[in-house]
């Protein structure tokens, strides 16, 4: 199903640009077919017992997003493909490699560290490439470059789930007296605040804001998922408006983006070019979108990375980006679902952690490309073009199968800190 | 830990439908705004990357076309007679907009009218693109023989069909080169429109139908035409008295006759030899202010003219005269109002009337068709792809402006001006034509005038098929043998194009 309406759209977009038919369609037909045999029998072999809507989503979305690449960059369509292949091996290796979880926890400095380096390697001398549009979030090794950051994401992800399951009870217990406040003890606390702040320095020196918030968000979540205190909840959110605000009034490119955000038009052809011209594209699109291939392409610079979405809005018009929408919705149903299912605690907070990333990236950055929150460069989960984003969200997308799958095979049983176990609705 | 992962499937649940709602306001709600936003160039920019319908001539000349091209656009528009018709078609063009039949029919041009969507859905297979072809109702020929005869001149020429209102020619010098500002190469385009915006002469403005000029003796057939229908004036009376000059009520200034000649009688005299004094007097004196702004405002002054192109110029005659101060000095008179001087020299077409070229020669068209004003226009038919008319112009009254009867007096009287009077050079061998000469003082020193002539030809026994209007601008002298002279050969030469039988085949058959 999902494979007809990719091909069904690829053929489209190439008949509203070139009005043919695609000379390739039936190696593309077979590519994405393979593509997506692989994924299922993946699922099949490896989680049986996973949930059956992550991998349709998934190739659904991707599927989208490569139409969408190759319509407005067919150069870009080929590694595109590539990459979308080496995401499918990426996704079949970590299902073969993590047979279960609970490997990841034991693991969890291992793989902290792994984070750790991953976030410095753009720094580092010689590896890292010279900032590209701004950022310094490239690494260079032979022919391929790659973000580093988008894999370090899923390696803190892991490690503060771990390092939280161990800690929880004495980070939910208040021991240690400020005043008149109470706070968990702040040994106990240290080791994530080092991690966090470290993470947010190093995204903040590589002028990173759209991953700096998404890992915060990821922090913030799992921590108050994990200890269930709200005050953590508040004080972060005090956190982040005091960085929000110290990140205002020192760069000048985050004080741009605030006023684009508010007003974009008071600077249309230069610094709001971007989000008027998404604006306008969503506009255009309106109710049923031009059709795939006839909406104006080349006005929006990055269209093929984070402003794909406009480009969704304006070819399949509010059906198509509201499909989009709730896609992404489905997928943050699912995540969440293997959360709430699954009785271990390690894997109920990865499960949290996992979803946040893929569900608050896809919110962030279309929220930014409509103009609902300033815009901070991330890209759309599986539908922009990007190798390493791709590659990623693949990786993320096999964890969560793996999770879903533990949730069957283990029978729900209590669980110490929660009561009980039901399947939501 | 689960009361928490719900309220995060909660929280992420409203964001999304923030975002929901977020893209029915942009995508549905603020739509509409977004798109019609300055440097949105979408609309536009969808129109020039499609093919556009031709526009072409009666007699099936090419006057518009779209041509496919490799560029920043699809397409290119081209104007394969340059200046002849451009007043008319105007330019299409994507930085500086559209003008004359390119702007009033975009929609059928790019085919967006119900008739095109729907022909588009009924027949989807079909390659040629479902865009409409304009015709035109003016012929090639006639505009052609306008633009030899007014030669170098600064000046209008504008032929319209009496019996339809269907414009023949509407021809000004001077004119400008559509291609160069309809060309998608802007740097082409800025430089030809900013030297033709610096230009004193201003080619862009259609002096047919966008500009006013006074319309000298050219005006006495409306204040002829204001005594007969008041039924003070009929063809044999009154007599005027035969003079130098008239000097109205309330004022020592005279208003002489042409070359200090005298003249008076009826009114079909008066307009042989276009009697100033006759037509100052009829005017001030017998009719007063408002059965000639009635008859003025039939003819169409006052009013913007519903002609099918874009912003044309209203004609005026001046409505307020002041207050009635006495009785006039004759049984029948009107009261003598306090600006009745004005209207004495309103009367022969000077002071604060004006009037457009085009509102000239419906005065002529009027008097023509039987006191009936057809409503003008230059659309005769939109054709589909396949050549078959899907709209036509429908043919209407504008304003019945008088009888029948008084029509006919007028009528014979024109005829008479070209067969004794001063617009004999208008005649032609076996043709009924009447005309009307005007020369409108500009009140320069040395004497300058616009050179006028408005009139019309036909077989004989029928309505007639052409009326036509003609200024020269700025003519030297100030003799009313100016608009015979300069005017009349030029009108004539257009209704001899006018009454040849059309000479290409229908386009597209």
């Amino acid at each position: 199903m999902v494979a007809i309406i990719i091909v069904g759209a690829y053929v489209l977009a190439s008949l509203g640009r070139s009005a043919s038919i695609p000379a390739n369609i039936g190696p593309f037909l077979g590519v994405v077919l393979g593509l997506f045999a692989v994924a299922h029998i993946a699922v099949r072999r490896l989680a049986p017992n996973a949930d059956p809507l992550f991998v349709p989503i998934a190739v659904l979305l991707n599927g989208i997003g490569y139409v969408m690449i190759a319509r407005l960059n067919p150069d870009l369509a080929g590694q595109q493909a590539a990459w979308t292949a080496v995401g499918i091996t990426g996704f079949v290796i970590t299902l073969a490699v993590v047979r279960r979880v609970r490997s990841l926890e034991r693991l969890r400095y291992t793989v902290g560290l792994l984070g750790v380096v991953l976030l410095v390697l753009p720094l580092v001398p010689k590896v890292g490439t010279a900032p590209i549009n701004g950022s310094k979030i490239w690494v260079r090794i032979g022919p391929v470059g790659f973000q580093p950051g988008e894999f370090a994401k899923i390696a803190l992800a892991v490690f503060f789930a771990a390092y939280l399951v161990e800690r929880r009870e004495l980070l939910s217990t208040a021991t240690f007296r400020i005043g008149r406040f109470t706070t968990p003890d702040p040994r106990h606390l240290a080791p994530v605040i080092v991690a966090w702040g470290f993470s947010l320095m190093v995204m903040m020196f590589q002028r990173d804001l759209g991953s700096a918030l998404l890992f915060f968000a990821l922090f913030m979540t799992v921590l108050w998922v994990s200890t269930g205190r709200a005050s953590y909840l508040i004080v972060g959110t005090t956190l982040f408006g005091g960085g929000a605000y110290l990140a205002w009034s020192m760069f000048t490119h985050v004080q741009t983006r605030v006023a684009m955000w508010l007003d974009p038009w008071q600077d249309r052809s230069g610094k709001g070019f971007q989000v008027v011209q998404s604006s306008y594209a969503f506009a255009w699109g309106g109710i049923g979108g031009t059709g795939l291939g006839l909406g104006v392409a080349g006005r929006i610079p990055y269209e093929e990375t984070d402003f794909i979405y406009a480009v969704i809005g304006e070819e399949l018009g509010l059906f198509g980006s509201t499909a989009v929408l709730i896609a992404f919705l489905v997928l943050v149903g699912c995540g969440l679902r293997a959360a709430v299912t699954v009785s271990d605690p390690f894997a109920k907070l990865l499960a949290c952690g996992l979803t946040t990333l893929l569900g608050f990236q896809s919110f962030v950055i279309m929220a930014g490309v409509t103009r609902l929150l300033p815009l901070t460069g991330v890209t759309l989960p599986f539908v922009s073009y990007g190798g390493s984003s791709l590659v990623s969200n693949w990786i993320v997308l096999a964890l969560l199968v793996r999770l879903s799958d533990e949730v069957s095979r283990r029978r729900p049983v209590l669980d110490d800190a929660t009561t009980v176990i039901t399947v939501p609705a | 830990m689960n009361r928490r992962l719900r309220g995060l499937a909660l929280f992420l649940v409203a964001c999304y439908g923030a975002l929901f709602i977020r893209l029915n306001v942009l995508q549905v709600f603020d739509a509409d705004d977004l798109n019609t936003q300055p440097d949105n160039k979408r609309r536009i920019e969808r129109d020039f990357n499609r093919p556009r319908g031709d526009i072409v001539t009666a007699d099936g000349r090419l006057v518009a076309h779209s041509d496919e091209e490799r560029g920043q656009f699809h397409y290119q528009r081209t104007y394969p007679t340059g200046d002849l018709f451009a007043h008319v078609v105007g330019t299409y063009s994507f930085n500086y907009g559209s003008s004359g039949v390119e702007r009033r029919y975009h929609d059928q041009l790019s085919g967006r009218t119900a008739d095109f969507q729907l022909g588009g859905i009924t027949n989807p297979f079909s390659e040629e693109p479902n865009v409409g072809t304009v015709v035109l109702t003016l012929r090639s020929d006639v505009q052609e023989a306008a633009k030899q005869a007014l030669g170098d001149r600064k000046g209008s020429v504008v032929a319209i069909d009496p019996r339809s209102g269907a414009v023949l020619a509407l021809w000004s010098n001077p004119s400008y080169d559509p291609n160069l500002i309809s060309t998608n190469d802007d740097s082409v385009a800025k430089a030809a429109r900013d030297l033709l915006a610096a230009s004193p002469d201003k080619p862009q403005l259609a002096r047919s139908y966008q500009e006013r000029y006074f319309p000298g003796s050219t005006f006495k057939i409306v204040t002829a035409a204001a005594g007969l229908e008041s039924g003070k004036v009929t063809a044999t009376t009154p007599e005027f008295p035969k003079a130098r000059s008239y000097q109205p009520p309330l004022t020592t200034r005279e208003l002489s006759n042409f070359d200090g000649s005298t003249c008076g009688g009826n009114v079909v005299d008066a307009l042989r030899v276009s009697c100033n004094s006759v037509f100052a007097q009829m005017a001030a004196e017998l009719l007063g202010p408002d059965p000639m702004i009635k008859e003025a405002e039939d003819f169409g002054f006052n009013q913007t003219v519903p002609i099918d192109l874009p912003q044309p110029a209203k004609s005026v005659f001046p409505t307020d005269f002041g207050k009635p101060l006495r009785d006039g000095a004759n049984p029948g008179d009107a009261k003598v109002y306090e600006n009745t001087p004005a209207l004495a020299i309103s009367g022969i077409g000077q002071g604060d009337v004006s009037a457009t070229p085009l509102q000239m020669a419906l005065v002529a068209a009027a008097v023509a068709n039987g006191g009936t004003t057809m409503t003008p226009h230059v659309m005769a038919e939109i054709r589909d792809r396949d050549a078959k008319a899907v709209e036509k112009f429908d043919t209407s009254v504008w304003r019945e402006v008088m009888t029948s009867a008084n029509a006919e007096v007028l009528r014979s009287a024109m005829v008479d001006v070209v067969a004794n009077g001063t617009a004999s050079r208008l005649g032609i061998e076996g043709r009924v034509v009447g005309g009307k000469t005007g020369t409108a003082q500009l009140g320069t020193t040395p004497p300058r005038s616009h050179a006028w002539i408005i009139g019309f030809a036909g077989d004989p026994g029928a309505v007639p098929s052409v009326a036509v209007a003609v200024i020269v601008e700025g003519q030297p002298g100030a003799s009313e043998q100016t608009g015979g002279k300069v005017a009349a050969p030029i009108a004539r030469s257009v209704l001899e194009a006018a009454l040849r039988p059309i000479s290409s085949p229908q386009p597209g058959r």
